[in-house]
């Protein structure tokens, strides 16, 4: 437990300085497995349910990463990360990838030198009240007490759009969401304030969701995505297209129930392209021909991971709104696989 | 290992000529052998650790600039004991943090001081359920971790406690303590303020404004008591002269108490009462219940560790000391105060102050209940919205080290005085 | 003589007068009272209202006590079952005390934390009780590996070929020994460099592919709970020993420059939180280590924790130092010990007895602070009460988790606080 853990440290130190040499894609492979930054817990999107097996929305993107390049859906080691976190955890290399409810921003994409891949999840900040205080719009907040997660672009959202309204609040900062739960339902604040699918999530935890609104406001805008680091194009390749293969699945149709038999070939050339059974593009993202088919296979296409961790038939209830297809008046564009 | 005895040898005995491997087996020149192998090698691990530093920074595209303080913050902070608002800069959010930081360390010291002496004078005490009570009270809170203290007072604080709406209504289920002037509540203690109708405004000194009323305020109070000791310092002289020590105990009251009534009056001083207004009680002082946790927290906790030092420094005094002050004929409180505190200080004081240290130090764990001190604010959100986390890490550090520095330095300047002139 | 007495006293007792009970105000429990608990104004008011504490207390905590809910799945459940009287619902630590003692470690495993343990007792008792036999130090030489071993498992040629390293450089420096002290230690200290750089790795494997022995693997981030908190705490104390010792001699040291470099070290980590050093660990290690390095964080909070530990172990150490007679020092010289002799066998010995109680302070100290590390995102039992706290379930309880929390650490340090005390009268050698 003493000295040999060092040797062993600096043994893997060794070993991993040398891979990281090699490229990502590389080395995950001979790691046999994707270490994926997700949050700490936030019901949904990421959470460890009663075995210990991770969850939810931003998982699944995970999932269908270490599918498509692993041909092993499971073959993912899930690092929580705080707020804080996250990005050091990120720039060290100690995880591949971030899927953490995490705000595409022109800082973070400039100035921290990420590189946002996409965006699975279209958010905003929204606020949370007690439906006893009788408020119905945010601009009657003017000397509440509001929670907010430390360490998020919340803050920030915050601190600009009371000023810009002229008024005045007083900010709780709380390190963690259970812990803004706990304050908020405590009534040690007026208002919870995050994404509006975070406060979804915390509200359907709550012993009596109806004694609570999430107000109409809406006041910034949140494209949450998956996150690499700056530097590998190949493995950015990777992330980007996994993504839009899953959201092109929907489009067109492919689902966990018909993959395999469509990946067998079909009239449609773009489903063949995206399948592998037509072109090359597997080889071009340095994977095998079917990548596309194991990513969907791990839990579905865009849709269905919606659906199943987040959709409005789960306990968090979110409409797809803005995530809907393009086709049917949302944001999700996969760009063309041609 | 003398030094002295092994040159006197080495001259005497050994006059030869500076040989090469004298560098390995001569005393005298062994340690210069060590010392420079021992600077070789800590230099190449600086270097080794400089050269990755700026090896990482360049692949990360960073530079090492320390400009991200002059850039708009952008967020809030709560307690301000200084203008701030969100369009401030990143350095002035760390200023709130730091003097954040300083308030809570002195209302720490100040609790833990008071509940610490009461607690180890008590604990000697013949009285044995108060004797038992404080040695509960001392290995309780001694044997948990702090944090876990700070998160007890905060979480009785916001679940124990009543919500603002609690005190509306024709009747209401919590009402005001102290004749209406103070509110306890799930956000906080709200008491009463002292104002100034005839402010005298605010003084410009750098970064900060402090308000000249209250600089006034504690220059007549330091000025009082100075004069005060001037006063007894005279007494004496007049006793010693005499064998008479003239009355001064109602010229000290004057003069401590007289001046700065008559300033208070002047400025038209009266106490601005908290009350419910909106969400929230507005008006009085707003004692937010993360300065609540950690003042309690961190106060009580330390004043365990300071009730066993005090018990110590008494016990540590000769009881020939108690004995011979009787045999004088002083009576109990003046062997107390003239011959058993002023030596019981000298073992009391330098681990009482490096409690002080520990309680700055222990500031810091301010975000488990999310008070704004400098770790939230300069080395939390600071560093989490700009990514600057090896400057503002450095820069934290640094202050931190400042304080402490500081406060050793107050404590040796203690010690040499009042270490013991043996003769 | 008797005649004159006779004529003067008219009565001569020859028996004694039966003893009569003493006033009642000067017997049993009244006098104790009136001793003790009213002997003034000023007592008696001390007493009435620390009888005020104590009832008050136990009236606010009593029944929530008494009504514990010891059987449920839920808060919910709990509350029902309660149905409104106020009770405690310990149901929690029921159903998650596995978690709070040993995090997310595979609970077929459990034993081998547990045996970790055991075996450390084991390990400690020749340290800490001389009376037995000398033979056990091998034992506790070897028990780093041990436990290593069965806390992460895994193969068990890692920690075999760590502890080969330690070998080759006792049989080099016995082996250059006769031709060179002080070649000699440089060969102690550059054989196990080379084995562990070089070779232990080859031998690892190839051991490992001829004779795979081992225990599954465990991941570091398996790990939690108070299992974490004892890791670190242990591993950080007895690793910052030795480096304390030697910072301490290097403060002492007559070479200015080494003297310089201990003390701004010593300084700098005493005046600053743990909490930066714990980020500095999580945030900025990477920044210091070569591109793309990254280990383990469990093993990065150690490293730092050592350190930290180390510098105030220096102090205690330094305190036991100075605190020794200057004959001592003078002794050894006379007697022709050469420096590293005279410390190991007079200056140490004698210098680490005067230290014990506040090593063992800097100890109780440390595992307190191991809670810290719950801001850097590990779990040690605080990070997990939020954990539990974060699930629907258990979604607002706080009381019993942080009761059941202190408990444990209570009943931890105040344990070894009291060891530290009987150590330190058992060790007492007044020659006063």
């Amino acid at each position: 437990m003493k000295k040999s853990v060092f040797v062993g440290a600096f043994a893997a130190t060794a070993l991993v300085a040398g891979m990281a040499q090699a490229q990502m894609l590389q080395s995950i492979q001979d790691r046999g497995e994707l270490n994926c930054g997700v949050s700490t817990g936030l019901a949904g999107f990421s959470a460890p349910d009663a075995n210990g097996v991770w969850q939810g929305f931003d998982v699944a993107v995970c999932r269908a990463v270490a599918a498509a390049i692993l041909d092993d859906a499971m073959a993912v080691n899930f690092v929580p990360t705080t707020g804080q976190t996250r990005f050091s955890a990120l720039a060290s290399g100690e995880v591949d990838m971030l899927a953490r409810n995490t705000t595409w921003t022109f800082t973070r994409d400039i100035d921290l030198r990420l590189t946002f891949v996409g965006v699975n999840y279209y958010d905003g900040q929204g606020f949370m009240v007690s439906r006893d205080l009788g408020v119905s719009s945010a601009t009657e907040l003017d000397g509440a007490t509001v929670c907010i997660q430390t360490g998020t672009t919340t803050e920030l959202n915050l601190a600009d759009y009371f000023r810009a309204n002229g008024m005045n609040y007083e900010p709780v900062p709380i390190e963690t969401n259970a812990e803004a739960q706990q304050q908020y339902l405590a009534g040690a604040c007026d208002v919870y304030t995050t994404d509006v699918s975070g406060l979804a999530a915390t509200r359907a935890s709550f012993e009596s969701p109806d004694a609570h609104v999430i107000l109409p406001e809406v006041i910034s805008k949140e494209p949450l995505g998956p996150v690499v680091r700056d530097g590998d194009k190949e493995w950015e390749g990777i992330v980007r297209w996994t993504l839009f293969a899953l959201v092109a699945a929907e489009e067109l149709g492919i689902t966990s129930a018909n993959v395999a038999e469509l990946a067998q070939g079909t009239d449609n050339p773009e489903v063949n392209r995206l399948l592998g059974s037509e072109g090359e593009f597997g080889s071009m993202l340095g994977l095998e021909s079917d990548w596309a088919v194991r990513a969907i296979s791990a839990g579905g296409n865009y849709g269905e991971i919606f659906a199943a961790n987040i959709g409005d038939q789960t306990p968090i209830g979110l409409a797809r709104g803005l995530n809907a297809l393009w086709t049917q008046g949302g944001l999700q564009y996969a760009m063309p696989f041609r | 290992m003398s030094t002295s005895t092994d040159q006197r040898y080495t001259k005497v005995e050994h006059k030869k000529s500076f040989q090469l491997s004298m560098l390995l087996y001569d005393q005298r020149y062994r340690s210069i052998t060590i010392q420079v192998f021992f600077l070789f090698m800590l230099m190449l691990g600086a270097a080794w650790l400089i050269d990755n530093t700026v090896n990482n920074l360049r692949a990360l595209g960073k530079d090492f600039s320390f400009a991200f303080l002059n850039n708009p913050a952008g967020y809030d902070i709560n307690q301000r004991p200084v203008e701030y608002n969100s369009q401030m800069t990143h350095g002035r959010a760390a200023l709130v943090g730091f003097l954040n930081t300083m308030i809570l360390a002195v209302m720490a010291c100040v609790l833990a001081t008071v509940l610490g002496v009461v607690a180890g004078v008590l604990r000697l005490s013949n009285n044995w359920i108060v004797g038992r009570l404080m040695t509960v009270y001392v290995e309780v809170f001694r044997n948990i971790p702090t944090l876990l203290w700070i998160l007890i007072f905060g979480a009785i604080m916001t679940e124990a406690m009543p919500a603002p709406s609690a005190f509306r209504g024709d009747t209401p289920a919590a009402s005001m303590i102290f004749n209406e002037s103070v509110a306890i509540t799930n956000r906080g203690v709200y008491i009463p303020a002292i104002m100034f109708a005839r402010d005298l405004g605010s003084l410009q000194v750098g970064p900060v404004a402090p308000s000249i009323s209250w600089l006034l305020v504690i220059v007549i109070i330091a000025a009082g008591i100075w004069a005060n000791k001037l006063l007894i310092a005279h007494a004496t002289r007049v006793q010693n002269a005499t064998g008479v020590r003239p009355k001064t105990w109602w010229k000290s009251i004057l003069i401590l108490f007289g001046p700065i009534i008559l300033f208070f009056i002047a400025l038209g001083a009266h106490l601005d009462y908290p009350e419910l207004r909106g969400f929230n009680f507005a008006g009085g002082t707003h004692l937010r219940n993360s300065l609540i946790a950690m003042w309690l927290g961190l106060g009580i906790y330390t004043g365990a560790f300071i009730a066993e030092i005090v018990r110590a420094g008494i016990l540590a005094i000769n009881k020939g000391q108690t004995e011979a002050a009787y045999a004088l004929g002083l009576q109990p409180g003046k062997t107390m105060r003239l011959v058993i505190l002023p030596q019981a200080l000298r073992v009391i004081i330098p681990p009482l102050i490096s409690n002080y240290l520990n309680i700055t130090k222990n500031t810091s764990l301010g975000l488990a209940v999310g008070y704004m001190d400098l770790r939230s604010t300069l080395g939390g959100i600071t560093i989490n919205q700009t990514g600057r986390e090896l400057e503002g890490m450095m820069l934290m550090m640094l202050i931190y080290l400042a304080i402490s520095l500081t406060i050793s330095g107050v404590l040796n300047v203690y010690n040499s005085r009042v270490k013991l002139k043996e003769r | 003589m008797s005649n004159i007495e006779s004529q003067t006293i008219a009565f001569v007792r020859d028996t004694m007068i039966p003893e009569q009970a003493p006033p009642l105000t000067e017997a049993g429990a009244i006098k104790w009272l009136r001793e003790n608990l009213f002997s003034g104004w000023f007592n008696s008011t001390l007493t009435l209202l620390s009888l005020a504490i104590i009832w008050w207390s136990l009236a606010a905590i009593g029944p929530w006590l008494v009504n514990t809910v010891w059987n449920a799945g839920s808060l919910s459940e709990c509350r029902r079952i309660l149905d409104g009287t106020g009770g405690a619902c310990f149901a929690v630590i029921n159903d998650r005390w596995h978690q709070l003692l040993f995090g997310f470690y595979p609970s077929h495993l459990y034993w081998r934390p547990v045996l970790a343990l055991v075996l450390l007792f084991v390990a400690l008792a020749p340290i800490l009780f001389t009376g037995l036999p000398r033979k056990l130090l091998v034992f506790s030489a070897l028990y780093p590996f041990i436990g290593y071993h069965l806390l992460w498992g895994g193969s068990i040629w890692l920690p075999i070929s760590a502890l080969l390293g330690f070998v080759a450089g006792g049989i080099a420096f016995i082996l250059v020994r006769k031709v060179n002290g002080l070649a000699a230690v440089f060969a102690a200290v550059l054989a196990p460099v080379f084995w562990w750089l070089f070779l232990a790795g080859p031998f690892d494997s190839a051991m490992s592919s001829v004779l795979p022995l081992g225990l599954d693997f465990v991941r570091s981030d398996r790990f939690g709970g108070f299992l974490i908190s004892l890791v670190i705490g242990v591993t950080g104390i007895s690793l910052s020993l030795p480096l304390g010792i030697l910072l301490a001699l290097g403060r002492q040291s007559d070479m200015v420059f080494v003297k310089s470099v201990c003390v701004i070290f010593i300084e700098f980590i005493r005046g600053v939180p743990l909490i930066t050093l714990l980020f500095t660990a999580s945030l900025l290690l990477n920044y210091f280590l070569p591109p793309g390095t990254s280990f383990d964080l469990i093993l990065r909070v150690i490293i730092m924790v050592t350190l930290f530990a180390a510098a105030y172990m220096a102090e205690v150490i330094r305190g036991g130092l100075a605190a020794l007679p200057k004959g001592q020092y003078e002794a050894a010289d006379a007697l022709g010990l050469d420096y590293w002799k005279a410390q190991r066998l007079i200056i140490m010995p004698q210098a680490l007895k005067i230290s014990i109680p506040g090593i063992v302070n800097t100890f109780i100290g440390l595992f307190k602070d191991t809670t810290l590390v719950v801001f850097i995102g590990l779990l040690d039992p605080i990070g997990l009460s939020n954990a539990i706290r974060a699930s629907t379930d258990w979604q607002g309880i706080y009381w019993e988790l942080f009761i059941f929390i202190g408990a444990l650490f209570f009943i931890f340090c105040f344990g070894i606080s009291r060891y530290s005390m009987y150590l330190e009268r058992k060790l007492k050698t007044d020659h006063k």
